[in-house]
């Protein structure tokens, strides 16, 4: 089974929601769509379901051009952000509806609806309806009537979103055994770079209607091709600054220098951006091998456990991750380090030039 | 303030509320009192004396209307049109909503809203032609003629009705259930029409509501064989002069089908007032 999109785009009251795109998705692989709001991931989504279809290019299915089959003749299930249940019927009956449409007989209706109930946790409420149980049954019911169908094609778009902090994560647990137990190639759509790392497989980063890059999950975190990427695929955005090499120095526009790793000092002298995530921004004394920025603070934010600093320095705006709450005050001068061996440096193009040399072998993929 | 002054203004507010209502309830019922017990009252006593309860209580007026077929097939008629229309405009109505309320296409905007200014012609209008036409085509009095020309304003009512209350419905659940494998028609009947039963059921009250007390076109396009209750009501003088009992007894039995329907389609109403935009 796979599923290829090639030069596929969408254009809705001429503004281009996807530009000409060509993927292609493996049986049995988790595939993630990772963009911002209107990035353009459920518009993907719908276009590889056949909901909408596209201006341009064509969608195979195991080979089979499946461009202008309607919906129904396709080999898909679709979970939503909204909980989308038929309200009028039960829930064993909602799981029940499309193994019913398959022409099965009563008694494998029955044991796969048990089934998915057992899998899914709803064996207890399979008589009531949609409007009588919670947000997060809901939204089980849901995915348990996606995933009844035995399908080849599993989407689920941001079926996390609307759900609280404690139901979200339990629900992303099972997901990774729900996509074993099934087999079928599942597209999953979010904005969380986390949740991305979390559910693992492949990764598509999307940024205004583009693929980015498409690959493993860990090796796009690693080694973003460019900019986009690499804002897109971290949580705050990644950090930024324009520095220039010269020989085997760089500087920065504060005048600091450091000195250049080994394996970067034959790059063209020219100017570069560095980005890094926010974690790798340091506080505190203990900065080894770290150079230091005067920093203006301009926000915290306390999680449980972190401090988010938004910090000002050289003219651009830095967000970092602070182990432990810490009790700055907003307006404070903070000082701030960047370890050189965490950056990721981009050429003038947006294109990657080195990744963090801890990471040995993935120079831009 | 005290307990006392707290009490003393809880029941001046009481009070004054109950007396706005109170009044406002009189004023409303007074005729339908007057109705009923007129319709209990026979003709020398309407006419001779003012009583607020009937001195001799008759039921005579409406044994007169349930046994005199020139009466009661008024009602049948009615029944039959009212229906046939109520029929007719949910069966035109919902496809028509479905598509306003899922499908852009050119002109939906103008379309729809021209939709609703047909309500704003008065029926008087419409009655001539109708009249010329369902002669020549020889529909002219049958339940069906008036049936059709009440859906002149009780189809652009539907769908605005209807429209509003699928627009409610999430399009993803057509699209979730068009995934599942329903085909349309499928899909319509067993899905879609259970979530907005209730906007059917008000759409439904609307219709038998404007084709029940509608007047003009009903006694326009009929004359004997499909004549309304309402045409009938209109036109009952007899030798005597007016039978004053006897057309109480009707408009009671005029107000009855219209209570009945209310009740079943209470708790959506307002909604319904609305043009299903809640």
């Amino acid at each position: 089974m796979s599923l290829r999109l090639e030069g596929v785009s969408k254009i809705t009251n001429g503004e281009t929601h996807i530009y000409p795109t060509d993927i292609e998705l493996h049986k049995g692989t988790m595939n993630v769509l990772l963009g911002p709001t209107s990035a353009g991931k459920t518009s993907l989504m719908r276009l590889m379901a056949g909901l909408d279809k596209p201006d341009t290019g064509k969608i195979y299915w195991e080979d089979q051009d499946v461009t202008k089959h309607r919906v129904q003749d396709r080999d898909i299930a679709m979970v939503y952000q909204q909980f989308v249940n038929y309200p009028s019927m039960t829930v064993y009956d909602n799981i029940a509806s499309p193994l019913k449409l398959q022409k099965k007989s009563a008694a494998e209706v029955d044991a796969k609806v048990q089934e998915m109930a057992d899998l899914l946790q709803l064996t207890s409420i399979l008589d009531r309806k949609p409007a009588e149980i919670s947000g997060g049954q809901q939204q089980r019911c849901a995915m348990a009537r996606a995933l009844a169908k035995d399908v080849g094609l599993v989407l689920m778009d941001e079926p996390l979103a609307n759900l609280d902090y404690k139901l979200r994560e339990e629900l992303r647990v099972e997901i990774p055994r729900l996509f074993e137990a099934s087999g079928s190639i599942f597209v999953y759509a979010t904005t969380e770079p986390e949740e991305t790392l979390l559910l693992g497989g492949n990764t598509a980063t999307l940024w205004e209607g583009r693929i980015t890059q498409f690959g493993n999950a860990m090796d796009v975190y690693r080694g973003p091709v460019d900019e986009t990427t690499a804002r897109v695929y971290s949580d705050p955005p990644m950090n930024f600054i324009s520095v220039a090499k010269e020989g085997a120095v760089i500087r920065f526009p504060d005048g600091q220098s450091t000195k250049l790793r080994d394996d970067l000092v034959n790059l063209p002298d020219a100017d570069y951006q560095i980005g890094f995530r926010a974690h790798h921004l340091e506080t505190g004394d203990n900065m080894d091998g770290v150079i230091e920025f005067d920093a203006n603070l301009i926000v915290t934010e306390l999680t449980g456990s972190d401090t988010f600093v938004h910090v000002d320095t050289m003219n651009e705006r830095w967000i970092g991750l602070v182990p432990g709450l810490q009790d700055f005050a907003v307006g404070q001068n903070l000082k701030v380090g960047l370890n050189p061996a965490n950056a990721f440096y981009f050429g003038k193009d947006g294109k990657l030039v080195a990744a963090p040399s801890h990471d040995p072998g993935k120079p831009g993929e | 303030m005290s307990d006392a002054a707290v009490k003393k203004k809880g029941r001046l507010k009481f009070r004054l509320s109950t007396v706005v209502i109170t009044a406002y309830l009189l004023f409303l019922l007074i005729p339908i009192y007057w109705l009923i017990i007129m319709s209990f009252k026979s003709n020398s006593e309407i006419l001779g004396a003012f009583t607020l309860f009937p001195d001799n209580f008759t039921l005579k007026n409406y044994q007169t209307i349930l046994t005199d077929a020139s009466w009661y097939m008024g009602y049948v008629n009615s029944f039959i049109y009212v229906s046939l229309n109520t029929v007719i405009s949910l069966t035109v109505a919902l496809p028509a909503a479905y598509a306003f309320s899922r499908y852009r296409f050119f002109g939906d905007n103008h379309l729809f809203f021209w939709l609703l200014t047909n309500r704003m012609a008065p029926p008087a209008v419409f009655a001539l032609p109708f009249f010329q036409l369902y002669s020549s085509v020889s529909l002219f009095d049958t339940h069906i003629a008036v049936a059709l020309a009440h859906c002149l304003f009780n189809v652009p009512l539907a769908v605005w009705i209807l429209e509003g209350f699928m627009r409610g419905v999430p399009r993803e659940i057509d699209e979730t259930a068009f995934i599942d494998g329903y085909g349309f028609t499928r899909f319509f009947t067993k899905i879609f029409i259970p979530m907005i039963a209730p906007g059917i059921g008000v759409t439904a009250f609307f219709c038998f509501m404007f084709s029940w007390v509608e007047l003009l076109l009903s006694r326009t396009l009929t004359s004997v064989d499909a004549k309304p209750i309402t045409a009938i009501m209109t036109r009952t003088v007899s030798a005597s002069g007016l039978d004053w009992g006897v057309l109480a007894a009707a408009g009671v039995l005029t107000i009855i089908p219209g209570a009945i329907v209310i009740y079943f389609v209470r708790n959506h109403i307002a909604k319904g007032f609305a043009l299903g935009r809640v």
